[in-house]
């Protein structure tokens, strides 16, 4: 659902943030899960170094008549091993060394690893080939027999076994690395860098690597742990770090026949492991995010099932009518980083049943927002509704408990979005998500839901259906896909679709039929529909009324054919002036000056205002009401006269 | 509009496929675009239309030199296009993405993006980069300040004249814009189609403009040729194309522009 990630982060022009290496540290250091990590990880890395230095007694040094000391003992803070060894001595040592261990191993090998999969994937065909098959028989062999066959080979030792565990980790940094590589080399901007003349060498080391990188930071400092691990089994046969060098696995390993008796004993490293374990996850998750400067919030927030509602939030002075649906004084915001966004800022319409409703406007003039707001489907945190009420058929749904939102979704109404790739699930088939639908809110039994799926499939056009059914998202056209998704809006007959841009992503000639068969079908069930898009033609086409937005508020309402006819606020006649009219060759197209205002800082009075050529001192002044210019028609505007007379010109 | 023209396209064809299997069985190809002929005047704008899937997108990228024909001619100053070294062809003929974002690398700024093509390309220096960048920014109408800002802090149609910049810089003859405007709203559309009316009456650089839109490119073409299924199907000026289609497929196209007749002319 691109509309929604495009509201959920309100980019626009703000005075924005300029990822530098600053701004790196800034947005590492605001997660604080990552900087509880690196704190953990900094204390480890100081102990360890410090440890020559530390009055630590020999960690090799036993004294059998002390052996398995509790902890807190004197002379031993945590106790002592079978042989009586110091453990916090050990623990201390054995830390330092298995630390090393794991940093070199996990460096080289995704060095190593990361240079095969993009040289793979660059490359492609042969090279890939090549590369990959090699690869795919380092997987082939059972891993940590092909350790073991490694060391067993080159004989016992610390520095065998991390070669060992080196080679035996290649294989899935070569694997990620190539993986996430594949996807970037079919971007445009890989395209684009060979045609501005770099070579591939520049490609892979200036477009490629940065945009992988961090799937490398995170899979290598991740896998440090693990291999810590692994050093340890190796070390527990015998075949790593020499007795008596103390490292964590070792200690782990020759402690386990101790558990019963004395469990600090193994507990002590195996505390030791999983601190460091945590320490590096953390601030490998944290580094990930901070590099990527398209995170900026630094991390995700769990989305709530229904838009969050402002306990206080003001009532509208109007009573609501009896229509299908009545939106009165709508107001959603969006709250981050201290910034409020009014992006629906004060709106009221109506949709009668079986009447079709068209919102129109640009990107970020609250459309979407106003449309996901109806079935409280915008995202909180961010979002949330401050104010208003919408009421459908009768039933107030600002405030409503989520069970009962959840009834109308999808049953009474229903929502159609922009491009059915990404609000279809890729792991389903389209007759297993038409048929949830209709499980869920008909109470229908798989079978005959999977035949309800069928004839809906057979209505929207789509040939073949039974075989369909069993179909992908991904093996259907875009064309196609859209008509899934009518399908799944139609499945429960709702009183009201709303549609926002569902077919802004198509073709012309695809989109002229799904416009086609949604308004058949729409016909058919008696349907009312909400139509969003920013292309007044296709509003034209299906539509009975339309309400112009701008800046989060409705600035024109009236039927289409006065709308279109005789606009009376100076931004529709502007919009209308930007659709390319075709049979008047060459003529020049009028695009509107300037951008709209960032919802954040909305100039007082009318917000198209610094656009608009009939502004005049009045427009700024403050709140502007609807004026009526006709029956059933409207504009938010001082001038609307003036604005007539210059549509009519 | 002198008789030279910089792009002659003579029956140009591109198979997918095809081949033999395993045990040498021969593999069905497809052919995405099926014998094109077209000409590209100096300064000129000519369009092509037609649906996904009719092979405008593979005809673009064979021009670019980012594909080889399967057979066929693509000449530029009357030399065919496998005559040229990779940097000189991409000197001659530059490329506009559909996709603004998806065709900027999201960890380069601006100033990055824009200073490739002069670096590679046209081997300027530092200083006369500098110049230069600011000079493209102000060509495309995008404030100077914005210059070390990264793809994702800006709009649709302010990356859209970050990849247009981008192809200037290279100072091509012909640039290829593979649906510019289709990712865009109309209000942002119009914005840029008026941008690239205007860089053309400046700089005399010829566009091949692809769109499944006849609309948008009726509104900006001189000349259109009508693709369907790999082929040629119509073509002649943009005014006689809409009002006197002669092919079913043509008047398929200007019946599924929206609004049409209900739009006031």
């Amino acid at each position: 659902m691109s509309g929604a990630q495009g509201i959920a982060v309100p980019l626009a022009p703000t005075p924005a943030s300029r990822p530098s290496s600053a701004g790196v540290w800034r947005r590492f250091m605001r997660s604080g899960m990552a900087v509880a990590g690196a704190g953990l990880l900094l204390v480890v890395v100081a102990l360890v170094l410090a440890a020559p230095f530390l009055p630590l007694s020999d960690p090799d040094r036993t004294d059998i008549l002390h052996r398995m000391a509790r902890p807190l003992t004197t002379g031993h803070l945590l106790g002592t091993d079978e042989l009586g060894r110091d453990l916090l001595s050990r623990v201390i040592w054995g830390t330092r060394l298995s630390l090393l261990v794991g940093v070199v191993a996990a460096t080289l090998s995704s060095l190593i690893g990361s240079a095969l999969g993009v040289v793979a994937a660059y490359y492609g065909r042969a090279v890939d080939t090549l590369v990959m098959r090699g690869v795919d028989m380092l997987m082939a062999f059972p891993y940590l027999l092909l350790a073991l066959a490694i060391v067993a080979a080159l004989g016992p030792s610390l520095g065998h076994a991390m070669l060992a565990i080196i080679i035996v980790n290649v294989p899935f940094f070569a694997r990620a690395v190539r993986g996430a590589t594949v996807s970037l080399r079919q971007s445009d901007f890989i395209a684009a860098a060979r045609l501005m003349g770099q070579s591939n060498l520049r490609i892979i080391a200036t477009e490629l690597l940065p945009n992988v990188l961090p799937v490398v930071v995170v899979t290598a400092s991740t896998s440090v742990g693990w291999m810590i691990l692994e050093t340890a089994g190796l070390s527990f046969l015998g075949l790593g770090a020499q007795p008596p060098v103390a490292d964590l696995g070792g200690m782990l390993g020759s402690a386990r026949n101790l558990i019963n008796v004395a469990p600090h004993v193994a507990a002590v490293p195996g505390l030791a492991i999983l601190l460091i374990a945590i320490g590096v996850n953390l601030v490998g998750d944290g580094v990930r995010d901070a590099l990527d400067p398209r995170l900026r919030a630094g991390g995700l927030a769990r989305i709530s099932a229904v838009t969050e509602v402002a306990p206080d939030r003001p009532m509208p002075a109007q009573p609501p009518s009896d229509a299908l649906l009545s939106v009165r004084s709508l107001r959603t915001e969006f709250r981050s980083g201290g910034q409020v966004w009014r992006a629906v800022n004060d709106v009221s319409f109506e949709v009668r049943a079986g009447e079709a409703v068209g919102l129109v406007g640009e990107s970020g003039s609250g459309k979407t927002v106003t449309a996901l707001s109806i079935a409280g489907l915008v995202a909180s945190p961010p979002g949330r509704i401050a104010g208003g009420s919408i009421r459908f058929k009768g039933q107030e749904l600002i405030g409503a408990p989520l069970a009962a939102l959840q009834d109308i979704r999808g049953n009474r109404v229903a929502y159609m979005f922009q491009d059915p790739l990404t609000t279809l699930n890729p792991l389903l088939t389209i007759g297993q998500q038409i048929s949830e639908t209709v499980r869920r809110h008909q109470g229908l039994g798989p079978r005959a839901a999977m035949a309800q799926a069928v004839t809906l499939l057979e209505q929207v056009g789509i040939t073949d259906p039974a075989q369909r059914a069993r179909s992908f998202p991904h093996e259907l056209s875009g064309g196609q896909r859209q008509r899934v998704g009518a399908a799944i809006a139609l499945a429960n007959s709702p009183d009201l679709i709303v549609a926002d841009e569902p077919t802004t992503a198509l073709d012309v000639t695809t989109q002229a039929r799904v416009l086609a068969l949604m308004n058949e079908q729409r016909h058919r069930l008696g349907a009312a529909l909400v139509f969003i898009s920013h292309d007044m033609g296709v509003i034209a086409e299906l539509c009975d009324r339309v309400h112009v937005m701008y800046a989060g508020s409705i600035v024109e309402s009236g039927r289409v054919a006065d709308v279109l006819s005789r606009p009376a606020h100076p931004y529709t006649i502007r919009l209308l002036a930007c659709v390319p009219r075709p049979g008047q060759a060459r003529r020049e197209v009028e695009p509107i000056p300037g951008l709209p205002p960032a919802t954040n800082a909305l100039p007082p009075g009318c917000a198209f205002a610094p656009r608009c050529d009939l502004a005049i001192a009045a427009c700024s002044a403050g709140a502007i009401p609807m004026v009526a210019v006709g029956q059933e028609h409207a504009a938010r505007c001082v001038r609307t006269r003036d604005a007539l007379q210059e549509a009519a010109a | 509009m002198s008789g030279v023209a910089p792009l002659e396209l003579v029956d140009v064809v591109r198979e997918y496929g095809g081949g033999r299997s395993l045990f040498g069985r021969r593999l069905p190809a497809h052919r995405a675009v099926d014998g094109v002929s077209l000409t590209l005047q100096q300064g000129a704008t000519l369009g092509i239309v037609g649906e996904s899937g009719c092979g405008k997108s593979t005809l673009a990228r064979m021009i670019v030199g980012l594909l080889p024909p399967t057979a066929g001619h693509i000449l530029i100053d009357n030399r065919p296009i496998d005559q040229f070294d990779r940097l000189s062809l991409h000197r001659k003929v530059q490329m506009v993405f559909q996709d603004p974002l998806g065709s900027l690398n999201p960890r380069k700024t601006v100033r990055q993006v824009l200073e490739i093509p002069l670096r590679s390309l046209r081997g300027m220096h530092a200083p006369a980069r500098r110049d230069r960048v600011q000079e493209l920014m102000h060509l495309v109408s995008l404030r100077a300040e914005f210059i070390d800002r990264y793809p994702h802090e800006f709009s649709g149609g302010q990356c859209q004249r970050i990849g247009i910049a981008r192809a200037l810089a290279a100072e091509p003859e012909i640039i290829v814009l593979d649906e510019p405007v289709s990712a865009l709203d109309v209000s942002v559309q119009a914005q840029v189609l008026r941008l690239l009316q205007d860089l053309q009456a400046r700089l005399g650089v010829a566009y091949l403009f692809i769109s499944h839109d006849l609309a948008v490119v009726e509104a900006i073409a001189d000349t259109v040729a009508v693709m369907q299924a790999g082929r040629i199907v119509e073509r002649g000026g943009a005014a006689q194309i809409f009002l006197a289609p002669q092919h079913a497929y043509t008047r398929e196209l200007i019946g599924a522009i929206p609004g049409l007749s209900a739009m006031p002319a």
